[in-house]
């Protein structure tokens, strides 16, 4: 733990887990998280759009006036966003249906813009990478893990799409459709949520 | 006529654009912790939704489409709402100070609402005409500040419960969210468009 660029990562996945410690950019992971494919493509859409503008905006820091930053990481954020819809429309169009307005709104979810404000535009190119992927698989991990329980609790399967068993608990279990639908996705993050802030304060007790 | 009003009727009770399709989640936890707060919240919304689809409909159908240019949407809608933003801030300081004291600090929160650029994107998706787009984005809009006023209410007497330490804040409002939203899924199937 003592290299600069893996406390990046461990920073980005434990202490300042986007969802879980920051709670920011909450609206897909309430919406998309009902089947665990979803879940694990926003995650990587959003790791890979955050990875770029991180690099991009580091390295363009000095040139970017002050007065008008904002406007710019939009744009650049905004112009990766597009090349992402893209790519998942010509290889991955299942998953660019069930993502649907999702994708185009990664452009506003809160932590690609506060880590350009917050970190990118002021760190050097390498450590703005490395926050990238820390903060990016911190969001795809808490991304899965919300999807993982909404599967298997709302319908009953896991990766429903791709695997032979669809059905975990055999023919007759009848899943709890609750956490499948809005309502069981707010209750479930607020569990979670206060969950984890239990443990985090019984590790810094300690 | 009266696909306008099913509009209305679905995105302010329906398909509420908080509870249950989530769009907008951080404002709607952010700044629901009091009464004022909230309302100056919603008539920002209020006001700037209806500008942006206003907005990126002319623009979509009359310089994206002609010129092909569909697939710059996402770039330019955020830029038109981005633009907009600081557009209503300046002339709402010039027009009108008292009105602007309330919403000023609430308009720069707006363009990273995601709420806004949804109802852009959706009026685009679903071919709304003009009319059709400015109806739905002032329904949005109108159903985002019910959502909002309503946790506000329940916040203000939050305040007064005993809560778990751990469930306090952010993790208590999405617990009641969850109960509000399987409330207001007793409209579903009522109407769809």
């Amino acid at each position: 733990m003592n290299n600069i660029y893996l406390r990046d990562i461990f920073r980005g996945i434990v202490t300042d887990n986007p969802t879980f410690r920051l709670v920011l950019g909450m609206c897909p992971v309430l919406a998309i998280t009902t089947f665990v494919i979803n879940g694990l493509g926003m995650g990587v859409a959003t790791a890979a759009v955050l990875i770029c503008s991180n690099v991009v905006i580091s390295s363009l820091r000095r040139f970017i006036p002050e007065q008008v930053r904002i406007p710019c990481f939009i744009v650049i954020i905004a112009s990766f966003v597009t090349i992402i819809e893209m790519l998942l429309k010509a290889f991955q169009p299942n998953l660019y249906e069930a993502l649907g307005v999702f994708i185009p709104l990664i452009v506003v979810n809160c932590i690609i813009l506060g880590r350009a404000e917050a970190f990118a535009s002021k760190q050097p190119v390498l450590r703005s990478l490395f926050d990238g992927i820390g903060i990016g698989l911190g969001f795809t991990i808490a991304l899965l893990i919300i999807s993982t329980l909404r599967e298997v609790i709302g319908s009953g399967t896991i990766l429903a799409e791709t695997a032979a068993v669809t059905q975990l608990f055999g023919p007759n279990f009848e899943p709890m459709r609750l956490f499948a639908l809005p309502p069981g996705a707010f209750i479930l993050l607020g569990l979670l949520l206060g969950g984890m802030n239990f443990i985090f304060k019984r590790l810094n007790v300690k | 006529m009266e696909k306008l009003l099913s509009i209305i009727f679905i995105y302010i009770l329906v398909d509420n654009f908080v509870l249950q399709r989530f769009f907008g989640i951080c404002p709607f936890v952010g700044v629901s912790r009091k009464m004022e707060t909230a309302v100056g919240m919603s008539m920002a919304v209020v006001f700037v939704m209806t500008l942006a689809t206003l907005a990126t409909w002319l623009v979509y159908t009359y310089v994206l489409t002609p010129l092909e240019l569909q697939y710059l949407q996402i770039v330019a809608f955020i830029l038109i709402i981005a633009s907009l933003v600081q557009l209503v801030e300046t002339v709402l300081r010039k027009i009108s100070p008292t009105l602007y004291q309330g919403l000023g600090i609430f308009l720069p929160l707006i363009t990273t609402n995601c709420a806004v650029l949804a109802v852009a994107l959706l009026a685009v998706q679903e071919e709304f005409t003009l009319v059709e787009a400015v109806v739905f984005g002032i329904a949005a809009a109108i159903g985002f500040s019910l959502a909002l006023l309503i946790m506000a209410g329940i916040r203000e007497r939050l305040e007064f419960a005993k809560i778990p330490r751990p469930l306090q804040g952010t993790a208590i409002t999405l617990i009641t969210a969850g109960i509000l939203s399987l409330a207001f899924m007793g409209f579903k199937g009522m109407l769809s468009l």
